[in-house]
């Protein structure tokens, strides 16, 4: 029981990360109609300017914040420059172009800052507390509070701010958002900067278990992939929901069922979710677009 | 037949039998080398034409054509490393097996629309690799299959291979084998997609309520699709295979499909005529990138990178599109009606 509960909990600290990212894949795939392959060294590219800053003396919080400032720009700065000149092309082109981003950040990192794997230093510490016998990390708490929190924040945003309300009206119906005076344009570029920030969230959260290097964040956006598909790409809670039960059910399902172990982890995830698009062909939490003919 | 028509299948006529009269006497002037890399390129283009078929024609997107690949360089691995088949027989079966396989993933993948398949393909062909690992019995796990010096294998260490009375290198016979069947898969899709297929195709492609009410079985045909781009895709993996002379899961990485992709979209999606620069995109782009820019770790990828952004800004519907867009003009007062 004591191990089933830190698996949980452990579970749920993985799963908040790969939600962050999840929500960001959705968020750009709601207004652009696009998966952001990049998405991932997005973030990486952000933990290592992070720690370049924590390195050069800034505490880690200082250091934290103003990263996620600069992946914000960063996010904006990427739309503008080579999303917004394929914005007419065929989705598979804008895909591509998020693959050669891809491509090109985790070279450029190469290039900086050497293939070492580093350590990145934590927020939290990594002492366990007791709770009726059972020990939990605490930064496995720390966490899942800060991954959730950036969640809930955008939610806020989203929901109860007039530029939030922009940037869902311009991601549902581009023309009349136009009309009404909504500068579309900007508001795509503004989701790819919200987007970036919770990807150098998720990577900045996940670097200290996993630590830093150019390639780190493959398999984290492979599940984040998984869970987006898992909610429903059309939803930004099923995102997170999507991230958190892939992260609590492969933990218990690496643990308890001996034939997976941690090497058919990944298999396990793709196939559980081709089983769910074969039920539901939109993901748990999503629904069937009507289009009119 | 329209006189556009007739002057369109010329200049295709002439395009192709120009592109064929190439393809013979290059390896004159290619080093042993240089052909084996040229034989990759013939690899890449039978794959780039079976993804085309689907996601150009069709418009069904796959980000995992490499699994394809992989079930058709592993149906070859197996047969000629394991039963001592030999490799040329193996070649039509890799690509039935992939083909079957391909049948199968379509009939669920019709349930499936544009994003929620690329993703779903693309998850097949990034869990392919580890269930290949945990099969070792049947696949050779981590360790792979050796083909080079199994009794099937044409190939034998430093002599040269003789066929139909020719003597060849290695590398030449890779290159004749790979170009040929390159170049008779060509003329298959040139004539299937020119024809009523290829018609439906894009009728399913431009609208598929459009086409379902103009009486077009719409099931049958995607999934028609599905299994013909799959065929292609395991006729280019075996050949994969007997190229590398081996194969293991890293051979047919998430990266190839992707690859595959940017081939696509670089030759221009629903056209088969632009596919040699997708091809050669894939060859030997990365190779230039670190050849004339820089070595230094990570400079070449950037490279690309930069190189693969700026060509897909410059020409989003790819090469063909490209061309389209240059001739029309020209083309355009040739056909006026005056």
């Amino acid at each position: 029981m004591a191990n089933f509960l830190q698996q949980v909990v452990s579970g749920l600290a993985t799963g908040g990360i790969y939600g962050s990212l999840a929500l960001a894949i959705v968020l750009i795939y709601r207004a652009t109609r696009v998966i952001n392959f990049a998405q991932g060294e997005m973030g990486m590219f952000a933990a290592f300017i992070a720690l370049w800053l924590i390195d050069s003396g800034w505490p880690y919080w200082a250091a934290f914040f103003a990263t996620l400032g600069l992946a914000f720009v960063g996010g904006v700065l990427v739309e503008r420059v080579v999303i917004r000149p394929v914005e007419r092309a065929p989705v598979v082109t804008v895909v591509i172009v998020t693959v050669g981003l891809l491509i090109g950040l985790n070279g450029a990192a190469f290039w900086i800052w050497g293939g070492d794997t580093r350590a990145f230093p934590s927020a939290f510490s990594t002492r366990a507390i007791h709770v009726g016998g059972v020990a939990f990390s605490i930064q496995d708490f720390g966490v899942i509070g800060v991954s959730l929190g950036a969640v809930a924040l955008l939610f806020l945003f989203f929901r109860f701010t007039k530029l939030g309300l922009a940037m869902r009206a311009a991601a549902l119906n581009p023309e009349a958002s136009r009309l009404v005076g909504v500068r579309v344009g900007w508001m795509l570029a503004l989701g790819w900067g919200f987007a970036s920030v919770l990807g150098a969230v998720a990577a900045m959260m996940v670097a200290p278990t996993i630590f830093l290097d150019p390639n780190m964040m493959r398999p984290v956006l492979l599940y984040a992939i998984a869970a987006a598909i898992l909610g429903g790409l059309e939803s930004p809670i099923g995102a997170v929901l999507g991230g958190l039960i892939l992260g609590v059910g492969l933990n218990l399902i690496s643990t308890y069922v001996d034939f997976v172990g941690d090497a058919l982890k990944l298999p396990v995830a793709f196939v559980v979710i081709l089983a769910v698009l074969l039920v539901k062909p939109t993901g748990l939490f999503g629904r069937a677009t009507v289009r009119r003919v | 037949m329209s006189r556009r028509r007739v002057v369109t299948l010329a200049a295709q006529g002439i395009a192709f039998l120009l592109g064929v009269a190439v393809l013979v006497v290059l390896p004159r002037w290619l080093s042993d080398f240089h052909a084996s890399e040229v034989a990759y390129v013939g690899i890449y283009f039978i794959a780039i034409l079976g993804l085309n078929i689907l996601t150009g024609y069709t418009g069904q997107i796959s980000l995992g054509h490499g699994a394809f690949m992989a079930i058709g360089g592993y149906t070859t691995a197996i047969l000629v490393g394991h039963h001592n088949v030999r490799d040329l027989w193996t070649i039509p079966l890799a690509g039935l097996i992939a083909g079957g396989a391909g049948l199968l993933f379509g009939v669920p993948a019709l349930r499936l629309s544009g994003l929620y398949l690329a993703l779903a393909t693309f998850g097949l062909a990034v869990a392919l690799p580890a269930v290949l690992k945990k099969f070792d019995d049947f696949t050779g796990g981590t360790e792979g299959i050796q083909l080079f010096g199994r009794p099937g294998f044409t190939g034998k260490g430093y002599e040269n291979v003789h066929v139909l009375g020719l003597t060849l290198t290695f590398n030449d016979w890779l290159y004749y084998l790979c170009w040929t069947i390159a170049v008779v898969l060509f003329v298959v899709a040139w004539i299937v997609l020119g024809g009523r297929m290829g018609r439906t195709f894009r009728a399913i492609r431009d609208s598929e309520i459009a086409a379902t009410s103009s009486g077009v079985n719409m099931p049958l045909y995607k999934t028609l699709a599905f299994g013909l781009s799959a065929f292609y895709a395991g006729v280019a993996g075996s050949l994969f295979a007997l190229a590398t002379t081996f194969v293991n899961p890293d051979t047919f990485p998430i990266v190839l499909s992707l690859y595959l992709v940017i081939g696509a979209v670089v030759s221009g999606l629903g056209s088969i005529w632009g596919i040699v620069a997708g091809a050669l995109f894939i060859q030997y782009v990365p190779d230039l990138a670190s050849k004339y820019v820089s070595e230094a770790p990570g400079a070449p990828s950037v490279a690309y990178a930069i190189i693969l952004i700026v060509v897909v800004v410059l020409m989003p519907f790819g090469l063909t599109g490209l061309i389209r867009k240059t001739t029309r003009p020209l083309t355009d007062r040739l056909f006026r009606r005056s």
